[in-house]
């Protein structure tokens, strides 16, 4: 066996277009025949020549080569596999904005140099992007080409018969008493029957079959272009924003309403679909047996949604996304919000209303600030601490179960002077303390426990209720535009996929002279077996009994049976 | 009840493969005693023999006592095989029977967290030997018995939970496809792995012209290498394709097809360097020993990717009980 031919790159997934070009040459050399050494992707061939030598044209065509060449493809993907890694093993701004900020705290000077180098947002970075869009540039480069040689090559002919067919992996000698003319006959249409492409050559036929293998790869790469296509449509056209929704609530699909939200270049906010999303009611249930007490067991929104003016009722679950107008909406998280009525030092209603608490731990312990500006004289603030089942824990009080089974609200109380509105946002879920005081009891922070109903006047007037609580959600709602072509890309990549690695292309040649016929063939690809069998039932198609198997002898890919192969197998 | 029944059985397999793993290490121990000639028969019969025969020839006429005593080593060491072979079909049934009435005790399919995954993945890496050891594949029964001992091993001592029910992020069809092809494509994974360091192992021998004892009953390291891309060109587009399904079930539950989760990242991280393996058997240069080690970094992936980020890196692929 030749040794090209035990590792041929045609077959394989990512073949260069050098190695087809030397592949038709060989077509017309005959399989077998020439004995140069085995090819090298892209540039064993070139000549040696001093790079000050090179033209202009030329120093960019040996760029291209090079960037085209297996060997850079093989370095870019591991490149591609070793970038990834950091991104995954510390924390990503996009993700965990706030470990990233805990980590460059704890360790400042890899934290900025880490920082500097954009290890705190990898996949957002210039150099992994530098990556895979060489990756990208150096596959079309390589496909391209390959491309034009396959539609050339669709109806291209078998190889010519080799001269010495006893030289291949597997050959069977068979006698004849027909005339050469009918044999051959019969071997075009037995070969035919078998799906191989047959050509009738002088004296001997030829026949290869296989050829979905190269289509197969090229669709495979071709959809890794589309796929990075439809990434890159989704990026550019899509917006994902994130707001909470308290239960008896409702959400409107516009910018403001959303918390958290981001989109892509080319989005514009026109393109918002009008749609309201009522939470009615939010179902939580968890473990209450003694395996993985306090995991989730079903989370199930009832929604009311109105799009054009229909109005329809829903449930949202975690996997059973609505889908309204072109956007998704998704149940991402839940929450607890306290119900609460602030009452100034003059008794009117300062506040009332739920405030959303943000959970902190498995078992939704919940903080948040519930903000009274407009008490007067003074504004009031309380920072709010919601345990939804309240146990002591040698004095200090904490939640044991994610479910409200004992909900205790802590509070503490700050005041101060009513602040000039400016217009600046502020952060809801947090307290800025500039021009507040404690207020305080026997010199120390005062703190108090409500359970829902209760109600508490704070020292120096004003009074707060806790009514009851509520639970909220978080939403996601978005628009991925190319999803279509992401998902339709990678199955089409994963047929092609399996068609270059499963197809396997072999060629067969029936020889006829005098009384006797040669039937010898030779795999294209490693991995397969029943090359011999194969010929048995062509030569068994033929009317004919092998009585000398020379072919039997071979393991395919053995390299007892060429020893040519170790010697030119070279180190390239 | 099932529950108790599943561990029973779980336990008892691994006891089993344990026996299975000391009669398949007795079969390579004592085929060390075969001279190369003898065990290297079922092997290269018919290759040119122009490196066995010197061997051979020195001793025309060996006596007859010598030839008894190598017949009886040889059947020793096929008895071995046999008796390693027919353990691990038995711990194999009681690994299916302990995989599935962990599936009956919890009433949903059975790989919801890591002990379920590696048992029920373990299971798919012993059916795919059993199914190729009836067509003579038998040889890879130490590496892989070895690997579902500790695998299974670990799990039954070390990653045990309770069957508990699943948490509404794992309520989806997907549940079923995506694991299903994450499992089988590791499995054929796994077997290309192995398959990969016996082909480093025998073509560092041929290489020495020192092929003795076990290694001369392996096949050819060509032959090797070539069984070992077949398990590769088999789970590459199952892996593609739990990736992908993947994809579709995070776009369904978490809004987005892909976030960079530290699973989703390594699951690329392996694909990558799984792609890297096919690229590089087409490469002057990589094919072979290079191409093999590519193999072995890329199963070192998935097992980081399944054992290193489910316990050191907290993300969306976190579940309850590990």
């Amino acid at each position: 066996m030749n040794p090209r031919d035990t590792v041929d790159p045609q077959v394989q997934p990512g073949l260069r277009a050098q190695d087809r070009a030397q592949d038709a040459v060989d077509r017309d050399l005959g399989v077998g025949e020439t004995d140069d050494g085995p090819r090298d992707g892209a540039h064993s061939r070139r000549p040696d020549r001093r790079r000050g030598t090179l033209r202009a044209t030329e120093s960019l065509r040996w760029l291209w080569n090079q960037l085209t060449s297996m060997r850079t493809a093989l370095v870019l993907l591991f490149a591609l596999a070793l970038a990834a890694v950091p991104g995954s093993l510390l924390p990503q701004r996009p993700t965990s904005p706030v470990r990233v900020a805990e980590y460059i705290a704890k360790n400042p000077q890899l934290g900025a140099f880490y920082n500097s180098i954009g290890l705190f947002d990898v996949f957002a970075s210039a150099w992994f992007a530098a990556i895979y869009l060489l990756l990208f540039i150096s596959l079309v480069g390589c496909i391209v080409p390959r491309i034009g040689l396959y539609l050339r090559g669709l109806r291209a002919q078998p190889p010519r018969t080799p001269r010495n067919l006893g030289r291949l992996p597997a050959h069977v000698a068979l006698t004849s008493s027909d005339s050469a003319e009918d044999v051959l006959h019969r071997a075009e249409q037995v070969l035919r029957g078998r799906r191989f492409r047959v050509r009738r050559l002088d004296g001997s036929v030829s026949a290869e079959r296989g050829y979905l293998r190269e289509l197969g790869n090229l669709i495979f790469h071709v959809s890794l272009v589309f796929l990075l296509c439809g990434v890159a449509w989704g990026a550019l056209f899509g917006y994902k924003g994130t707001t909470a929704v308290v239960e008896g609530q409702s959400f409107s699909n516009t910018l403001t309403q959303f918390d958290d939200f981001s989109s892509g270049g080319a989005f514009r906010a026109q393109q918002l679909v009008p749609f309201t999303v009522a939470l009615d009611s939010f179902e939580a249930k968890f473990e209450t047996g003694p395996v993985q007490r306090g995991a989730a067991r079903l989370f199930k929104a009832n929604v009311t949604t109105t799009v054009d003016g229909v109005t329809t009722d829903q449930a949202l679950e975690v996997n059973q996304p609505l889908v309204l107008g072109d956007s998704t909406v998704h149940l991402v998280g839940h929450g607890y919000a306290v119900d609460v009525t602030v009452k100034d030092a003059a008794g009117d209603v300062a506040f009332s209303g739920p405030v959303i608490l943000l959970p902190q731990d498995g078992n939704f312990m919940s903080v948040g600030v519930i903000k009274a500006p407009y008490a007067r004289p003074d504004r009031m603030a309380f920072e709010a601490l919601f345990l939804p089942t309240a146990v002591d824990n040698g004095g200090i009080g904490v939640s044991a179960f994610p479910d409200a089974l004992n909900p205790q609200l802590l509070l503490n109380v700050w005041t101060g002077p009513p602040k000039e509105a400016t217009g600046v946002p502020e952060n809801v879920y947090s307290l800025d303390t500039t021009g507040l005081t404690q207020v305080t009891k026997d010199g120390k922070p005062l703190r108090f426990t409500l359970a829902p109903g209760e109600g508490f006047d704070v020292p120096g007037g004003g009074s707060i209720t806790f009514n009851g609580w509520h639970r909220w959600v978080s939403l996601q709602v978005s628009s991925t535009p190319g999803l279509w072509l992401v998902f339709s890309s990678v199955l089409v990549a994963v047929a092609g996929l399996c068609l270059s690695l499963f197809v396997r292309p072999r060629r067969v040649w029936v020889r006829a002279a005098g009384d006797t016929v040669e039937v010898a063939g030779l795999d294209r690809t490693e991995g397969r077996g029943g090359l011999h069998e194969e010929l048995l039932l062509v030569a068994d198609g033929l009317g004919l009994a092998p009585d000398a198997t020379v072919g039997a002898r071979s393991e395919p890919g053995d390299p007892a049976d060429h020893p040519e192969t170790e010697a030119n197998e070279g180190n390239a | 009840m099932a529950a108790e029944w599943s561990n029973l059985a779980m336990v008892t397999a691994v006891v089993v493969y344990l026996l299975a793993l000391a009669a398949f290490a007795a079969e390579w121990a004592s085929a060390r005693r075969l001279e190369p000639a003898e065990a290297a028969v079922p092997v290269l019969v018919g290759s040119d023999g122009g490196t066995l025969g010197p061997d051979q020839a020195e001793q025309p006429a060996a006596s007859a006592e010598v030839a008894d005593r190598d017949a009886r080593r040889q059947r020793r060491v096929e008895m071995f095989g046999r008796m390693g072979l027919a353990l691990t079909v038995i711990a194999w049934a009681l690994q299916l029977s302990g995989v599935v009435l962990r599936g009956v005790a919890a009433g949903r399919f059975p790989w919801g967290n890591m002990y379920e995954f590696v048992t029920a993945a373990l299971l798919f890496v012993v059916t795919i030997y059993l199914v190729l050891a009836m067509r003579g594949f038998r040889w890879l029964g130490l590496p892989v018995v070895l690997l579902a001992v500790i695998g299974l091993g670990l799990a039954v001592t070390v990653l045990y939970v309770a069957v508990a029910p699943l948490v509404p992020a794992l309520h989806s069809v997907w549940f079923v496809i995506h694991i299903v092809a994450a499992a089988v494509a590791g499995a054929a994974f796994n077997m290309g792995g192995l398959a990969s360091i016996l082909y480093l192992m025998k073509a560092r021998a041929e290489r020495r012209e020192d092929v003795r004892g076990y290694l001369a009953k392996l096949p050819s390291s060509a032959r090797i290498d070539e069984l070992a891309y077949r398990f590769h060109a088999f789970a590459f587009p199952l892996w593609t394709f739990a990736i992908a399904a993947g994809a579709v079930w995070a776009e369904y539950a978490w809004g987005r097809f892909w976030g960079w989760d530290p699973k989703e990242t390594w699951s690329l991280v392996t694909w990558v360097v799984y792609a890297g393996y096919l690229h590089a058997r087409a490469t002057a240069g990589w094919r072979g020993k290079r191409a093999a080690v590519v193999a072995i970094i890329g199963l070192a992936c998935f097992w980081f990717n399944f054992v290193g980020i489910n316990l050191l890196v907290s993300g969306l692929h976190s579940y309850a009980g590990i």
